[in-house]
């Protein structure tokens, strides 16, 4: 009963946590930090996604291509054919999806895994941000482009008022712990941690590796591509460079990485921090330090692989049980 | 049971196999033996599905399986226990003999499957709750073995079972396979001590560069003046 994260009172604190994000907006009427909680739940949301196949050692690095394809397809759909994004979305999504099963099909048949898996991945992120911006007469290119407005009109996915957002991206972010359980309590997850711990030890025991991969592959491009959707019609305006290039497809595992991707609360700690952290530094510094995000991700990166693969949160929790052992030994 | 006709397998440019064919009948123990560098690790590769033949074919119980994917052969019961055993090391014991009941059928006889094997390893029993990277040696073959026996298989295929093992562990490792043969499990080993492999042996084979040189009973080998003087140093 030392510790305030026992296994007891954790659905106590979880009840409060969620309890307080809830109200918040009731309490709170402040629009920028509804605006800022907002794009934390989105972006936790995605590093979520992300780390579904991170942890198993299925380490993407070009997740902004599924965030790219699902959010163009929606858009443009919405833009060019007047179809609601709540449907575009789904076929969006699908685009994502496609996406990843040729991708993964490619990589996990010709046996490309570990670092060969990420370069790949990379590589195609960039890809489809390129192609974004060659298809410039419908996209917008480089400078993207601005979906239409409709006012309020919650069956097109645009609403008066921030706090709607809210309240869909918490619920998008709660879906994607819940299915964290959901892969935690099937067999697939034990099949997914055999293969990443040892391909052909797991390939003798008669686990089908290819099949495994690529349902988390999908399972998490999917998510990833309707995350893409949700950070679009946030902020209305899409762009190539934030939606797909190199510098979200870092940024989305940086997040998770940092914050721990082996727990399940890992990559959403992650992505407050970040995010925090980036508001600071915009709003203190302005537009100074333009480019240097890029930077300090790739430098943080590498660090934080080498010295604390569990991530911030991972490690505190680790360091926490040790404590807690010596402790019950010692008394 | 297992019949292998003129298989032949490469990496890439580089001819490993050069049309092998052997059998393991039902219930017997088969042995390949051979040097390093002879091909026999490569042989279980092929056979379970690891690694294409680039010619030849592979029957298990009259069906086909040099086209199967890794898993649908395990399926079949065929299981391998890969060389230095490639357990999980950070789950428990118990975790490991999970992992090897994989598919539906041999999860639904886990309990049984679990039984016998605590039977024949009682050791594993009291360790279940123990991490497999924290096994001696001797154990983690043994529980390699125990883990491809989970899957329900006919034929047992090990790979080098005693490989970097000290001689005194590796006595215990032969022990253990004696032990699961006495199941009436078929097995087919490949191994570089032949002395220790062949007093298992019901049927034995001789690989030398990816070649069959000389297959027979174990007692045959025993009395070709070559094999003494190449493996069996008498």
């Amino acid at each position: 009963m030392r510790s305030p994260l026992n296994i007891k009172r954790g659905p106590i604190l979880l009840t409060v946590i969620l309890g307080c994000l809830i109200l918040f907006p009731v309490f709170s009427p402040s629009p920028y930090l509804i605006h800022i909680i907002t794009l934390i739940f989105i972006w936790s949301y995605v590093s979520t996604a992300w780390s579904y196949m991170g942890r198993f050692g299925l380490v993407s690095l070009g997740h902004g291509a599924f965030l790219g394809t699902g959010a163009y397809i929606t858009a443009l759909l919405f833009n060019f054919f007047n179809l609601s994004p709540w449907i575009g979305m789904l076929i969006g999504a699908s685009g994502a999806v496609f996406l990843a099963a040729v991708l993964g099909y490619a990589c996990f048949r010709s046996g490309i895994i570990g670092d060969y898996f990420a370069l790949v991945t990379l590589a195609v992120g960039e890809l489809v941000a390129l192609s974004i911006i060659a298809m410039r007469e419908i996209t917008g290119g480089s400078l993207g482009f601005t979906l239409r407005s409709l006012g309020n009109s919650p069956l097109y996915f645009q609403f008066g008022s921030k706090v709607y957002f809210y309240y869909i991206s918490l619920l998008f972010l709660l879906f994607a712990l819940y299915l964290w359980k959901r892969i935690d309590k099937s067999k697939m997850q034990k099949a997914l941690k055999a293969i990443g711990e040892d391909e052909v030890a797991a390939s003798s025991v008669g686990i089908n590796i290819i099949r495994h991969k690529m349902a988390i592959f999908i399972i998490s491009a999917f998510l990833t591509g309707i995350g893409g959707v949700l950070y679009a019609q946030y902020i209305t305006y899409l762009n190539p460079h934030t939606l797909s290039g190199v510098t979200v497809s870092l940024a989305i595992p940086f997040k998770a990485i940092l914050g721990g991707m082996f727990n399940i609360w890992g990559p959403a700690i992650g992505t407050a921090m970040i995010v925090s952290l980036e508001e600071y530094i915009r709003v203190s510094y302005g537009t100074k330090f333009v480019g240097v995000s890029e930077v300090v991700y790739g430098i943080a990166l590498i660090t934080l692989i080498i010295f604390l693969p569990k991530g911030l949160y991972g490690t505190v929790l680790e360091i926490f049980h040790k404590r807690q052992r010596s402790a019950e030994t010692i008394t | 049971m297992l019949e292998i006709e003129g298989i032949s397998a490469a990496y890439g440019e580089f001819r490993v196999l050069h049309e092998i064919s052997l059998g393991v009948r039902s219930g017997e123990t088969a042995i390949a033996v051979g040097p390093n560098g002879a091909g026999k690790t490569t042989l279980l590769k092929v056979i379970s599905g690891l690694l294409r033949p680039s010619l030849g074919k592979i029957y298990f119980d009259g069906q086909r399986i040099d086209d199967q994917e890794t898993h649908e052969i395990v399926k079949l019961g065929i299981s391998l226990v890969p060389e230095g055993g490639r357990l999980f090391p950070y789950l428990t014991v118990l975790d490991n003999l999970k992992i090897g009941a994989f598919s539906k059928k041999a999860r639904e006889e886990f309990r049984k499957a679990l039984d016998e094997i605590f039977g024949l390893f009682p050791i594993l029993k009291d360790r279940k709750k123990q991490l497999a990277g924290s096994l001696s040696g001797g154990e983690r073959q043994m529980l390699a073995i125990a883990r491809s026996l989970m899957s329900r298989p006919k034929l047992v295929m090990l790979d080098e079972p005693s490989s970097g093992l000290a001689p005194k562990i590796m006595a215990r490792v032969f022990e253990f396979v004696r032990r699961i043969k006495s199941q009436g499990y078929s097995i087919l080993m490949v191994e570089q001590n032949a002395r220790k492999a062949l007093e298992l042996a019901d049927h034995a084979y001789l690989l030398e560069s990816g070649r069959l040189q000389f297959h027979g009973g174990a007692e045959d080998f025993v009395k070709n003046p070559y094999i003494k003087k190449a493996y069996l140093g008498i």
